[in-house]
């Protein structure tokens, strides 16, 4: 049998054929990047590689790299194997990377998600023979609800907050999960305020042309009487700070799939949550690997072990790989 | 159950304790009277008895999801919850309907006179028309442990509200061993009728531990002194010939300490005591291991009856000739209880706990560092003029307990928690050296804050050499010091040794593996304290 495409080291998964790496967690020289969160966009790669859509955002992040683009489905040769990038809905500019090479087609899909969020690009599935994949959600508790479900009742809190003179404050992940979470709610209730780290992204992605609705931005100097009604979205650090608390009464909400589990909803003493992921839910993760067609699957971040043993019990060749992604704990997902 | 689950979402989603009662209040005011009734129990910690065995909930959700059983048991424990596993696994229902709470509560109760598959049938079907919430109530009608952050104390706050009853009333009516399925709301709440239940004690008045010196709380002769003892909190009732003993957790343990029966020859009808159960032998209190034999029986070898007999450590009198003399001052009750304990002879199941006296509180600073010798865990201090109040009230009786004994320990095993701490790793077990050995000791769940809990959560998951189920063996590396109160010899340990409360009590990240203490600490603590 031919030497395996990718293969999985300790500085992240590597094709030793092109020489290059993919979301490597310590530097190398050369980084095929899916999106740019943290966890997978590092510090300190040689040269990167990612979509246009992720570029701006990377180059915010990660200041003076050299960075080249690519669009979703343009193949790239390196060192004789063909790579291509493809969406997986995970975030704005997120992607699969496919590699192909003798016949042999792997799939690094990253963090994904299979439903449309009307902001990303959709997930789109690809055929392979080996197929890597995420479990962050990958057990059977966690199934999401319809967004537009989810929608009304976030909308309905912000209206009773409103109501009874308290700021809606919302905590969000600056990248993707704040824009998801903007274009739903329902800005005839009352004034946005976003957090500068939020409203920093906002503004990279409006360049880009996507359409969010109006912001005011959060700065030390906002004057939260000038802006009754509001909901002020903020990192999830930022919910319980000083800062938040000038705006006066208000209520905490906090957006991520692990609000669907009750126990971890009362540990953060919010006073609402929401289950609203970036992340595919356990119908979402077993939908996808069905329609690439692949046997061989690996499972990296999240339930590993489970979601493997029920992947090789339904007739998948399955196995763990370890992983250093998923850092952002429960605040990203 | 719609609006139960209103309820039960507005008690949920409020971190604020004003917003809790408020809710509770208003569904105190309007829900239908059997639903306030089968809430009160479920809140106090009644539920209708079992219907269907937990193993058979686990089965039948499974099927219906469609996912084989040991995905379900490795999910449980991440939700942290049964009743919530089972909600969150199940398809979506296809179809909705509302009936009440109660009607719940007596389809569940009518399942008793079935067999199994129609049980099944049952809750399937049920299943298959609630929703998210109502549907986790439901299973948590049959599985039990609602924990909504709700205090007997704050749900009695709710219903004065509601009904302009008095609170501590409220609190005593609440007492005792009302059956949800035949009292109406109006007997328990409403009616004047306060006789028929010989059985009902009176709330426990509980004390807060004191922080500070005791020098703050003013002049010493205001204070009455005596020795914390390490029992069981209870309450004996001696009524219409009968007699009861409950718990602080108002359990009836009657049956438990047949002892006490022999009360009604020594001390008149129409007294009720509050004190200390605990192990008596030689003419003093044993240790709480003495006790431990016995609790968790239901009924007692005479064995055991001989080697450990119970007594009642008396130390407030509470109803006196048939009347509630609560109001008095504790210096009158306490001298009616003096008088009333005079002449028992020495085979009475019931003891007159002393008073320590004491001229300043320097002396008593002195008196408290020698608890451990009279097997007692520190000072109880109670204000001479205080009455006898409902529920922990600060300011007239505190704790001020011994400081405990700490160790330091390796921790080697991590497991996930339940309920609010799900999904972290909270229970941990921890070892002492032996030479170049580590033995497990003890296990401890508290003391942590929730950011402390995440960090050594994130630690373990990158740290586990082995699992054995939910159970994680992990790399010995984090030294904690235990806290706890007492220590005992222990042949079922492998230690030799069983504390009494350990808890974290700090993490010590100064401290590397090897400094850990050793078993030869441990069992030297074991001859100076056990």
């Amino acid at each position: 049998m031919a030497d395996p495409l990718l293969t999985f080291t300790e500085q992240g998964i590597y094709c030793p054929r092109g020489d290059f790496y993919i979301d490597p967690w310590r530097p190398v020289d050369r980084a095929l990047i899916t999106h740019g969160h943290a966890d997978h966009a590092r510090w300190g790669m040689g040269h990167y590689l990612a979509t246009d859509l992720a570029a701006p955002v990377m180059r915010h992040r990660l200041g003076d790299i050299s960075l080249e683009t690519v669009r979703y489905g343009e193949p790239r040769d390196i060192g004789g194997v063909t790579v291509s990038f493809h969406p997986a809905g995970h975030v704005p500019g997120s992607a699969q990377i496919r590699v192909e090479h003798g016949g042999a087609v792997w799939v690094a899909s990253g963090d994904y998600k299979v439903v449309d969020d009307g902001l990303s690009t959709p997930f789109e599935p690809v055929a392979c023979d080996h197929f890597i994949t995420e479990s962050t959600f990958g057990l059977p508790v966690f199934r999401w609800k319809p967004q537009a479900e989810v929608a009304a009742d976030l909308n309905a809190w912000w209206a009773a907050c409103a109501d009874a003179g308290q700021t809606a404050v919302l905590g969000a992940y600056a990248l993707g999960k704040a824009q998801r979470l903007l274009s739903m709610l329902d800005p005839a209730i009352g004034p946005i305020l976003c957090h500068t780290a939020i409203e920093n992204t906002n503004a990279i992605l409006r360049d880009q042309g996507l359409r969010l609705h109006d912001t005011v931005p959060a700065t030390a100097d906002v004057d939260p009487k000038a802006h009754p009604r509001a909901l002020l979205m903020a990192p999830p650090s930022a919910t319980d700070s000083k800062w938040a608390a000038k705006f006066g009464a208000r209520q905490t909400g906090f957006a991520s799939g692990w609000m669907a589990l009750r126990g971890i909803r009362r540990r953060r003493a919010q006073d609402r949550g929401f289950v609203i992921s970036d992340h595919a839910d356990w119908t979402g993760l077993l939908w996808a690997i069905e329609q690439t067609g692949a046997e061989n699957i690996y499972v990296t971040h999240g339930y590993t072990e489970i979601f493997t043993r029920y992947l090789n019990s339904a007739g998948w060749n399955a196995q763990v790989i370890p992983t250093q992604f998923g850092s952002e704990e429960e605040d990203a997902a | 159950m719609n609006r139960f689950a209103a309820l039960f979402n507005a008690l949920d989603q409020s971190t604020k304790t004003t917003a809790k009662v408020a809710a509770l209040a208003e569904y105190f005011a309007d829900a239908p009277e059997p639903d306030r009734v089968w809430t009160i129990a479920m809140f106090s910690g009644r539920r209708p008895k079992r219907a269907v065995t937990t193993t058979r909930l686990r089965e039948w959700a499974a099927e219906r999801a469609g996912i084989p059983l040991w995905l379900f048991e490795e999910s449980y424990p991440i939700v942290g919850d049964l009743a919530e596993t089972i909600a969150l696994v199940l398809p979506p229902p296809t179809r909705q309907t509302d009936h009440s709470l109660s009607h719940w509560i007596n389809a569940l109760r009518g399942l008793a006179e079935t067999d199994d598959e129609a049980r099944k049938a049952f809750v399937l079907d049920a299943w298959d028309q609630l929703p998210d919430t109502q549907r986790f109530l439901f299973n948590k009608l049959i599985t039990g442990g609602f924990r909504v952050g709700i205090s007997q104390k704050l749900m009695t706050r709710a219903l004065a509200r509601a009904t302009d009853r008095d609170e501590a009333e409220l609190a005593h009516r609440l007492m005792g061993n009302w059956q949800p399925e035949s009292i109406t709301w109006h007997q328990l709440i409403e009616a004047d009728d306060r006789q028929a239940d010989a059985a009902r004690p009176y709330p426990f008045y509980l004390a807060y531990g004191l922080d500070d010196a005791p020098e703050d709380l003013g002049p010493p002769e205001d204070w009455q002194a005596e020795w914390k003892w390490d029992g069981i909190r209870g309450q004996l009732i001696l009524r219409g010939g009968q007699h009861f003993v409950w718990s602080r957790g108002e359990e009836l343990m009657t049956d438990r300490f047949p002892e006490l029966a022999r009360a009604l020859d020594f001390l008149p009808d129409g007294t009720v005591l509050d004190g200390e159960l605990l192990a008596w032998g030689d003419g003093v209190p044993q240790s709480f291991n003495a006790l431990q034999k016995r609790i968790g029986r239901k009924t007692v070898p005479k064995k055991l009856l001989s080697e450990a007999p119970v007594i009642l450590y008396a130390y407030d009198l509470l109803e006196d000739g048939g009347a509630d003399i609560r109001a008095l001052p504790l210096s009158e009750r306490r001298a009616r209880l003096e008088a009333l304990t005079a002449d028992l002879p020495p085979e009475a199941p019931v003891k007159l706990s002393p008073r320590i006296a004491f001229d300043d509180w320097a002396q008593l600073h002195a008196i408290r560092a020698t608890a451990r010798d009279a097997q007692a865990e520190g000072l109880m201090l109670k204000r001479a003029a205080s009455p006898y109040l409902a529920g922990r009230k600060k300011g007239d009786w505190w704790k001020w307990k011994l400081d405990p004994l700490t160790i330091d320990a390796v921790m080697i095993y991590a497991q996930s928690g339940a309920g609010r701490r799900a999904n972290l790793f909270t229970d941990f077990t921890f070892a002492v050296w032996n030479g170049n050995d580590l033995v497990p000791f003890t296990k401890a769940y508290s003391g942590l804050t929730d950011a402390e809990f995440r960090k050594i959560t994130a630690w373990v998951k990158k740290n586990t050499l082995q699992r054995f189920g939910p159970v994680r063996q992990v790399t010995p590396h984090h030294v904690f010091e235990i806290a706890f109160e007492g220590i005992q010899a222990s042949p079922r340990h492998k230690s030799g040794v069983a504390l009494r409360f350990p808890r974290m009590s700090r993490w010590r990240q100064d401290k590397r593996v090897q400094e850990a203490n050793t078993l030869d600490d441990l069992n030297e603590m074991l001859r100076i304290y056990g």
